[in-house]
């Protein structure tokens, strides 16, 4: 269904007072930030910067970082190859061949799927693209190879760093070893609310 | 002059015999319809196309029908009013649509349809954006071998019986039947009898939803990926309008593009499969010259001026023993251009007609269940397996007066009169190839072979050049079909390799500047051959023109 005109809504952007012209309060605002930092540095109880690679940070769960190609219940790959994600990729890394499917319960799975680490921008568009939550983007970020080839990452690849976050427990914020978590669920209350129990 | 009132919007259809549809399609207007294909008998089952009907009587006053009317059943006289945007209307549309989803699967993401689905269209368009539906939906078992190329997703038909009338009377065969009722009601063949005739790829064109498939292109690619271009078919002489699908210059699908002038609304199945070759990895792909014994790569750059220079010095030793054989598979152009070329040198050089691959007989539909063909004729494969023999032909007679046939060219050559030959072939792979051993032997014996093809062929073991050709998908021309029809022809994917298309080649030959380009070379050719003169003032336009009708009116002028 287009859009009806009666559910899109307008809105102007606020007018410019005369203080935030000034853009000084604005300024003030964010040097607190960094006093703050300064005096607990200085005084309080430790830094805010981290010594990496010596410590690793704890990323929050929705960050974006290499993807992962979830498992179903029988620990098969869950895509069915739709292509949806290489269509909405901006950045053309995804590559897939699709072929019926080995098992009786589904028609279509990738052959193979191929996603160009280096040409990924990482933008997530695919995961939210998906139909059926197979992409994740997880928090792993270090992501380093010797060769362009070693970066692109095969079906099997993907599916080993499903494995390896899920041993881990970094699963993203959208599913549970493979299970959809809450966040991608239907709030109760049919509404905008409700965002904060996406971040159990 | 009968005048229709679409949406309040008048619009004169003359004196034609149309249904609603058309005539809102007239005035612009588009009345959703599944069932109603204008090939087929109207059958008026799907409801989609239920509009508000009323008739403006000639007292100016206005009589509405108090029910809604299906459109594609309904003949449009004077004065009848139709309204297909009123709530009742509307209703109307989204009352069937969402009794047509209910027990659809919404299998989007796996479906071979989407983004072509009409189904995913209207309900876009005209649907609900929700199902009211609570119980469960009814997956009957999908059967994958309801045909050689067929594939039946059964829980995605919406019972629009298309494809069951199109074998009913298109092909005549009647594989196809509804079996049970109601909810339960599905497609199904006769045990052990598929729907294997000639024309059943046309069901899947048909099937305006998912439920039936082309296993040759079966999850080889999503339809939005591809890019569309306007062909000519070049398997058989009926020269059927396409459109060709390639990604990446990879052809994935052929299908048929209405054509009232060549074929209608469908084209056959050896046609629409026969298309692999043009993505063979067996296909020539950089020009080679036989060194020591031994076909080693040549530059282009290097590649035409010898080959000139061979031609030029054969010709000026004994031009008479220089021959050109063109294959009926190149466009008109290209042939101008290698007759242009090779009388060029000489005019005693002598052009052939390269082999035409002959099958069988014409295969014309309907047929009876005993396969015996029943007038009228309604579609024909032709026995003839190439698309130009009648272009090519007309540019012998122009430039040589006569045909010489290439079984006469093989004669001359076993008795050696031939010093050297220029063999244009572009011949598609095909049992028994266009040349047998018999005849390469013959040609073994002419000191200067030169072969112009797609894949390896008898000759191409011993040619001293072996040029690549394009296929008819890399090229642009036109082809002049069985009956004298013109159409042009576009290129939908890039030759792979090194590979030139063939006229490009010959404007190399001939040393002429530029990159070809089919519509002005086409100007050229039709101000230097009679035959195609009606095709220097314009376009070929969408169902090309028919040459022999103005031929004949010129003659009689």
């Amino acid at each position: 269904m287009p859009i009806a005109d009666s559910d899109v809504k307008w809105v102007t952007a606020p007018k410019i007072g005369l203080m935030e012209q000034l853009y000084l309060p604005a300024i003030f605002e964010g040097l607190q930030t960094t006093v703050r930092h300064t005096a607990k540095t200085l005084f309080g109880d430790g830094a805010v910067t981290q010594q990496y690679p010596e410590v690793e940070p704890k990323l929050p769960p929705n960050y974006r970082g290499v993807h992962r190609l979830n498992r179903d219940e029988q620990g098969r790959v869950k895509c069915v190859a739709c292509y949806m994600c290489s269509t909405a990729c901006p950045a053309h890394c995804i590559d897939i061949v699709a072929a019926p499917s080995p098992w009786p319960d589904r028609e279509k799975y990738p052959e193979t799927f191929v996603i160009d680490e280096l040409r990924c921008i990482y933008c997530g568009m695919c995961e939210q693209a998906c139909p059926v939550d197979a992409i994740e983007l997880t928090t792993l970020y270090d992501l380093t190879g010797l060769s362009r080839e070693e970066l692109m990452f095969d079906k099997e690849k993907l599916l080993s760093v499903f494995d390896e976050t899920v041993k881990a427990g970094t699963d993203p914020i959208r599913t549970r070893a493979g299970r959809l978590s809450v966040a991608s669920e239907l709030p109760v209350d049919v509404g905008l609310t409700n965002s904060s129990s996406a971040q159990s | 002059m009968a005048t229709v009132y679409v949406n309040g919007k008048p619009v004169d259809i003359g004196n034609e015999k149309l249904n609603l549809i058309q005539a809102a399609q007239k005035a612009g207007v588009l009345i959703p319809h599944y069932c109603w294909h204008p090939a087929l008998t109207v059958v008026a089952s799907c409801r989609m196309c239920l509009v508000e009907v009323g008739e403006r009587k000639p007292d100016g006053s206005v009589a509405m029908q108090p029910k809604v009317v299906p459109a594609c059943q309904t003949p449009a006289k004077d004065g009848t009013i139709i309204v297909t945007n009123s709530a009742k209307a509307v209703f109307a549309q989204q009352q069937t649509l969402e009794g047509l989803l209910l027990n659809h699967p919404l299998d989007c993401p796996v479906c071979d349809k989407a983004g072509e689905c009409l189904l995913q269209d209207y309900t876009y368009d005209f649907g609900r954006a929700t199902s009211r539906m609570i119980d469960d939906k009814f997956a009957p078992p999908n059967k994958p071998n309801i045909g050689a190329d067929i594939a039946l997703f059964t829980d995605r038909c919406i019972k629009c019986s298309r494809c069951v009338r199109f074998t009913r009377e298109i092909s005549g065969t009647a594989e196809l039947m509804f079996v049970a009722r109601g909810e339960h009601e599905e497609i199904d063949i006769f045990p052990g009898e598929p729907c294997n005739n000639k024309l059943a790829g046309n069901v899947v064109d048909l099937c305006p939803v998912g439920a039936l498939c082309s296993k040759d292109f079966l999850y080889k690619h999503r339809v939005w990926n591809l890019k569309t271009q306007k062909s000519v078919c070049a398997d058989c002489s009926t020269g059927c309008s396409i459109w060709l699908d390639a990604n990446k210059s990879i052809v994935y699908r052929l299908r048929p593009r209405y054509n009232p002038q060549a074929q209608g609304h469908f084209m056959c199945d050896d046609g629409r499969l026969g298309y692999h070759y043009v993505n063979s990895i067996e296909r020539f792909l950089r020009p080679m010259a036989r060194r020591d014994g031994r076909l080693t790569p040549l530059p282009w750059t290097e590649m035409v001026p010898a080959i000139r220079r061979a031609f030029q010095n054969a010709a000026q030793k004994e031009a008479a023993s220089v021959v050109g054989v063109l294959s009926p598979f190149l466009t008109c152009e290209e042939a101008y251009l290698i007759a242009k070329f090779l009388k060029g040198l000489s005019n005693q050089v002598r052009l052939a007609l390269g082999p035409v691959p002959i099958v069988g007989e014409d295969d014309t539909y309907p047929k009876d269940r005993h396969g015996r063909p029943i007038q009228p004729v309604k579609f024909t494969i032709r026995a003839e397996k190439c698309p130009n023999r009648r272009g090519v032909e007309e540019i012998l007679r122009h430039f040589q007066g006569e045909i010489i046939s290439f079984n006469d060219v093989v004669r001359d050559a076993a008795e050696g009169r031939v010093q050297a030959m220029y063999l244009a072939a572009g011949y598609p792979p095909r049992p028994g190839g266009w040349v047998s051993e018999m005849q390469a032997q013959m040609i073994q014996r002419v000191p200067l072979v030169v072969c112009h093809d797609l894949l390896p062929s008898p000759v191409s073991n011993f040619a001293h050049y072996v040029l690549p050709s394009a296929s008819w998908a890399e090229k642009e021309g036109t082809f002049i079909n069985h009956a004298g029809l013109a159409q042009a022809l576009y290129w939908g994917a890039v030759p792979a390799g090194e590979i030139r298309t063939d006229g490009q080649v010959f404007l190399d030959l001939l040393e002429r500047r530029g990159l070809l380009h089919a519509a002005t070379l086409r100007k050229e050719l039709a101000a230097e051959v009679p035959y195609f003169a009606p095709l220097a003032e314009r376009d070929l336009g969408e169902y090309g023109i028919l040459l022999e009708k103005k031929t004949a009116e010129a003659g009689v002028n």
